[in-house]
């Protein structure tokens, strides 16, 4: 529909220069980059980088399908380390129609398993069999199931099996007499478990981890990393005992995983240090993002910070953060990860017979797994998160560990002063130009970039009236209209509800963003796209300030396909008013299904300039700003 | 042929004002080189751009002579008063030139060597502009790269803020800055054949202008094909040039000529097609919608190109791409690469204003407004295609052009 865009094709993009040229070859370098051949193809990663990361290592790069080996370098592991399924199976109610099926094919499994099966399972939802540290390490937890899942549980555990049969066959080729006993022994105490029902119980002979109402798995390790020790030989005839930070690291769940796939949702969540209880009554077409239970993950986070010792304080605070939700907005994640990161660096020290280039990239992708954990992470962060593993893998081997910390902390410094703040300011810069007095600016959310230009456009001395439209649940315009209103500047409030109301007397829409793709889409806060549409409906001009560090690669039509799910209590409860209850009691009712999206995406048909820190560009320029700034910060 | 048109009255006025230009103050302290006092451009309610234009095109009529000398006449008379504010202080043109020339050495103004320049109808006014810079730095008498560099920004500066409504005068400095500051093999040798260098291809540029014509003019043929009607909307050299080319080739093709109104500079280049044996049709600016049907394609000129991919063009162009691309005609525009700038006008009002008299035969009476902007902006999803010396280009390009120009 747009002749721009259909007619694209036309030109190829061929060795062009731009301006008065001389047949000069110097002067090519200058205008053509000659390291790309195709404008939108996503450079391919250095060699180095995919040979020494696992999936994970590379998994930042969400467009990426995660390799085939994948799947069978997962399983391998489960039989080698600590498996352990346990986790309290919340699942939507179509889990509980699968059992049948299941139930089948674990049994075509189950010649000679020796694994405890879950044969009550209303009380006793699974153990933890680990097989690294060999003969009398078991690990048995036992969850204290909420009410009102307990009837499901035995799907759950019946799933439990469904992933067990690879490792039990494993297990019981490789089981020495030591090990059956511990198997054994695993039984008897996971019996007594079931009878002590959700108490602590321990059974001091075989070193039994019991952790009650939590599943640590990081626990789980780390302890039979001390238990270690002892077996020294049966660990060796494992295959070697692993890092635990490198452990982690490839278990780090893929940032885009499909989380209808149940079993790579099992597998993920079996590492998980954080604990989340996923939500009932997902909408169908968002089955595909994790959606939790919030409120129930901080308090059982809080208690296991002692436990996770390779966790950096600060990462882990900053996580915390993240999760409560008391640092939100894509910079301010940014600066608050970079920071904890710099923390991390400055308190690193190379472990012996290890080199600071892997062990540190393994710590940084260990930490970003928990952060993932703790929430999706933003395309933003992605991109901060990609420069630094670029910055430690260029890292010249010469180097010593206190100047290579040295250096990575000034890079880390230097990317939150230049590619967050500077940039910020550039684009004030730039976008105080389109404010002329008279002019009405209408602003969707909380956007820092935004409130920086309407504050700067008010010092110099314009005049001009500020619409801050906002929408529940967040109501986060709340927030930018009382600083606004502070300094003075004339404002109007609204909801989103009537936009198209006040639509006809604006001028200007400012929006912010928390990312734009490469085919000019806006991935920016939810309704934002509703405003967009509005306001070129009444032939507004829309104009996206975006720093430039947050541009990805990545196509994306729609908002489905990529997004994140907020908590639906937000949406079903009105704070503050309790009389509104009419959803009271059905929430949990099959039928009803609440979608909180977080993000939503704006065609770029909506879009009339992106102001950036390289200028005021069209939508359809952002691939050309990708291009430069990958070839300016990646491979530099 | 322009000494005929209005712009000498103007030029005579602006010379003066000029060497009045510098305040008795800025004397005393004369702390600032002569570059860089920017002598701001006196008629600043008319676009001088939009005035070269007409004079090369030579159709002046008497009434819009009158309206300029008005209009210099009202400016004068405010200068007058200014002049009187500061104290009626004898500053001769004379005195002014000596001191310029005791400031540095040298009476060479950029502006004068632009205004030089530009009045060859053949030279586009960004080549002019280029011409005069490169006069810069012949004349310059500076002893390193970074003098020489800071002494072009200053020229430059004052030549952009000479005219502030030419599109094609700032982008011209731009690209010319670009490339002279952007040339890493000058770093290596001495001063004098580093500048030496620098002229050389400064004088370049004015071949490439004329060779970036015929460019376009030959990669616009196939879009001309036998038999076709062709729209065109004032006088674009660019667009005369293909139609040119095209008559040469032996297409047989047909012009619909718009008037153009006030400066009528359709008048002009029916005229010029004329002469090359192309039939063509004059239409009063109004009949473009009734015209629209028998249209196969609509060529423009353009006085600037923007990075959002629009153009800036002659007041008329908008609403023709209007009626074009709502009757599904390729619009198609011819611009050299040196027209792009980078500017992001949002709508029509996001721009400086330039303003011209308009002559309407009658005298107006005072309390009717008359809307006197020269110029319009064409969004990218009216235009087609963009002719360009780079080569045939949609208008998302031109962004990426720019942002590889720039960055």
């Amino acid at each position: 529909m747009d002749p721009r865009r259909t007619a694209r094709t036309v030109s190829d993009p061929k060795v062009r220069q731009v301006g008065f040229f001389t047949p000069a070859p110097t002067e090519r370098s200058i205008s053509d980059p000659p390291r790309f051949q195709d404008p939108i193809q996503p450079p391919s990663p250095s060699p180095t980088q995919v040979n020494d990361h696992s999936p994970s290592g590379n998994s930042l790069s969400p467009v990426m399908i995660p390799p085939a080996h994948h799947h069978s370098d997962n399983f391998l592991r489960t039989a080698l380390q600590v498996t352990s399924p346990t986790k309290a199976f919340s699942y939507s109610a179509k889990t509980v129609t699968i059992p049948p099926e299941n139930e089948d094919v674990a049994s075509s499994f189950s010649p000679g398993r020796k694994v405890v099966s879950a044969k009550s399972p209303s009380s006793f939802p699974g153990v933890k069999a680990s097989s690294v540290p060999a003969s009398e390490l078991t690990t048995v937890s036992v969850v204290n199931l909420p009410p009102g899942i307990s009837e499901k549980a035995g799907g759950a555990s019946v799933e439990v099996q469904n992933d067990r049969p690879v490792s039990a066959k494993t297990l019981k080729e490789k089981t020495n007499k030591a090990e059956r006993r511990a198997l054994q022994e695993a039984q008897r105490a996971a019996k007594a478990a079931a009878k002590a029902e959700g108490t602590k119980a321990s059974s001091a002979a075989s070193k039994v981890v019991t952790s009650a109402n939590t599943k640590p798995s990081k626990a789980a390790k780390s302890s039979s990393q001390k238990n270690d020790g002892s077996q020294v030989a049966a660990s060796e005839k494992k295959g070697g005992d692993r890092a635990p930070e490198k452990d982690r690291k490839k278990d780090a769940p893929h940032p885009r995983m499909q989380y209808d796939d149940k079993s790579r949702v099992e597998k993920a969540k079996k590492r998980a240090v954080v604990k989340q209880t996923e939500a009932r009554n997902r909408v169908e077409l968002f089955r595909h993002l994790p959606q939790y239970e919030h409120g129930t993950q901080l308090p059982d986070l809080e208690t296991k910070f002692f436990e996770l010792d390779p966790m950096h304080p600060a990462v882990y605070k900053v996580g915390l953060q993240y999760l409560s939700g008391d640092i939100h907005g894509g910079n301010a994640r940014c600066i608050a990860m970079f920071q904890a990161f710099k923390e991390a660096i400055k308190d690193y020290s190379t472990p012996p017979e290890k080199t600071l280039i892997r062990d540190l990239t393994a710590r940084i992708s260990s930490y970003v797994s928990f952060l993932i954990e703790c929430r999706p992470l933003s395309i933003s962060m992605g991109n901060a998160i990609k420069f630094l593993k670029n910055r430690i893998a260029k890292l010249p081997l010469a180097l010593s560990e206190s100047e290579a910390k040295s250096t990575l902390m000034l890079d880390i410094d230097l990317f939150i002063n230049e590619k967050i703040i500077l940039s910020e300011k550039v684009i004030v810069k730039h976008a105080v130009t389109k404010i002329q007095d008279g002019d009405v600016l209408l602003t969707y959310g909380a956007s820092s970039v935004v409130e920086m230009i309407l504050l700067h456009a008010h010092e110099l001395g314009k005049h001009f009236h500020v619409v801050v439209v906002d929408s529940r649940p967040k109501l986060e315009g709340q927030l930018l209209l009382r600083r606004l209103v502070r300094k003075g500047l004339s404002c109007t409030y609204t909801h989103v509800n009537a936009v198209s109301c006040i639509m006809q007397d604006v001028t200007r829409v400012f929006l912010g963003a928390s990312s734009v793709l490469s085919n000019g889409t806006v991935y920016s806060r939810v309704g934002t796209a509703c405003v967009a549409m509005v306001a070129h409906a009444f032939r507004v001009p829309v104009l996206v300030c975006c720093e430039a560090y947050k541009f990805h690669e990545r196509v994306q039509l729609d908002s489905i396909c990529f997004n994140e799910l907020g908590n639906p209590d937000a949406i079903s409860k009105v704070q503050g008013r309790e009389e509104i209850n009419y959803l009271d009691g059905l929430v949990n009712q099959e039928n009803l299904q609440l979608l909180n999206l977080i993000y939503d995406a704006t065609p770029s048909d909506y879009v009339s300039m992106i102001i950036t820190d390289y200028g005021m560009i069209p939508p359809t320029s952002v691939p050309v700003i990708v291009r430069e700034y990958r070839r300016d910060h990646l491979w530099s | 042929m322009w000494w005929r048109s209005a712009s000498f009255i103007l030029d005579r006025q602006q010379h003066q004002n000029r060497t009045v230009a510098p305040s008795p103050e800025s004397f005393l302290l004369s702390s600032p080189p002569p570059m860089a006092d920017s002598p701001l451009n006196p008629k600043s309610n008319i676009s001088a751009y939009y005035q070269t234009r007409a004079a090369h095109h030579a159709v002046v009529t008497s009434d819009w002579l009158a309206q300029a000398q008005a209009a210099v006449g009202r400016h004068s008379d405010d200068d007058g008063s200014l002049g009187d504010d500061k104290g009626a202080t004898p500053i001769g043109g004379g005195g002014g030139g000596g001191g310029e020339e005791e400031g540095s050495g040298k009476a060479f103004s950029v502006i004068d060597e632009f205004n030089s320049w530009r009045k060859q109808p053949a030279l586009a006014e960004a080549v002019a502009a280029i011409r005069a810079l490169a006069a810069v730095i012949r004349t310059s008498e500076a002893t390193t790269m970074m003098e020489l560099e800071i002494e072009l920004k200053k020229a430059s500066d004052s030549l952009k803020s000479w005219d502030t409504t030419s599109i094609s005068l700032t982008a011209g400095c731009d690209h010319f800055m670009l490339y002279v500051t952007r040339t890493s093999a000058l770093e290596y040798e001495d001063f004098n054949s580093a500048k030496s260098r620098l002229i050389e291809r400064a004088e370049k540029f004015g071949e490439i202008s004329c060779k970036a014509r015929r460019i376009i003019a030959m990669l616009s043929q196939d879009f001309i094909f036998d038999g076709c009607t062709i729209l065109v909307h004032g006088f674009s050299r660019v667009v005369l040039e293909v139609l040119k080319t095209a008559a040469e080739n032996k297409k047989h093709f047909r012009v619909l000529c718009t008037e153009g109104r006030p400066d009528r500079t359709g008048l002009r280049f029916s005229n010029e097609l004329a002469k090359l044996d192309v039939p063509v049709k004059l239409l009063i600016d109004s009949a473009v919608a009734y015209t629209m049907d028998e249209v196969d394609v609509v060529h423009f000129g353009a006085d600037g190109v923007v990075e959002s991919g629009g153009i800036i063009n002659m007041m008329g162009t908008f609403q023709i791409a209007l009626v074009a691309h709502s009757m599904n005609k390729p619009v198609y525009v011819a611009a050299e690469s040196y027209e792009f700038a980078r500017h992001y006008p949002l709508d029509q009002k996001d721009m400086s204003p330039a303003r011209r008299p308009i002559d309407f035969g009658v005298p107006i009476p005072s309390k009717v407004e008359v809307e006197t902007s020269a110029r319009d902006y064409t969004p990218p999803q009216y235009l087609t295609l963009l002719f360009t010396d780079l080569g045939v280009l949609t208008p998302s390009v031109i962004s990426d052009e720019l942002i590889q120009l720039y960055l």
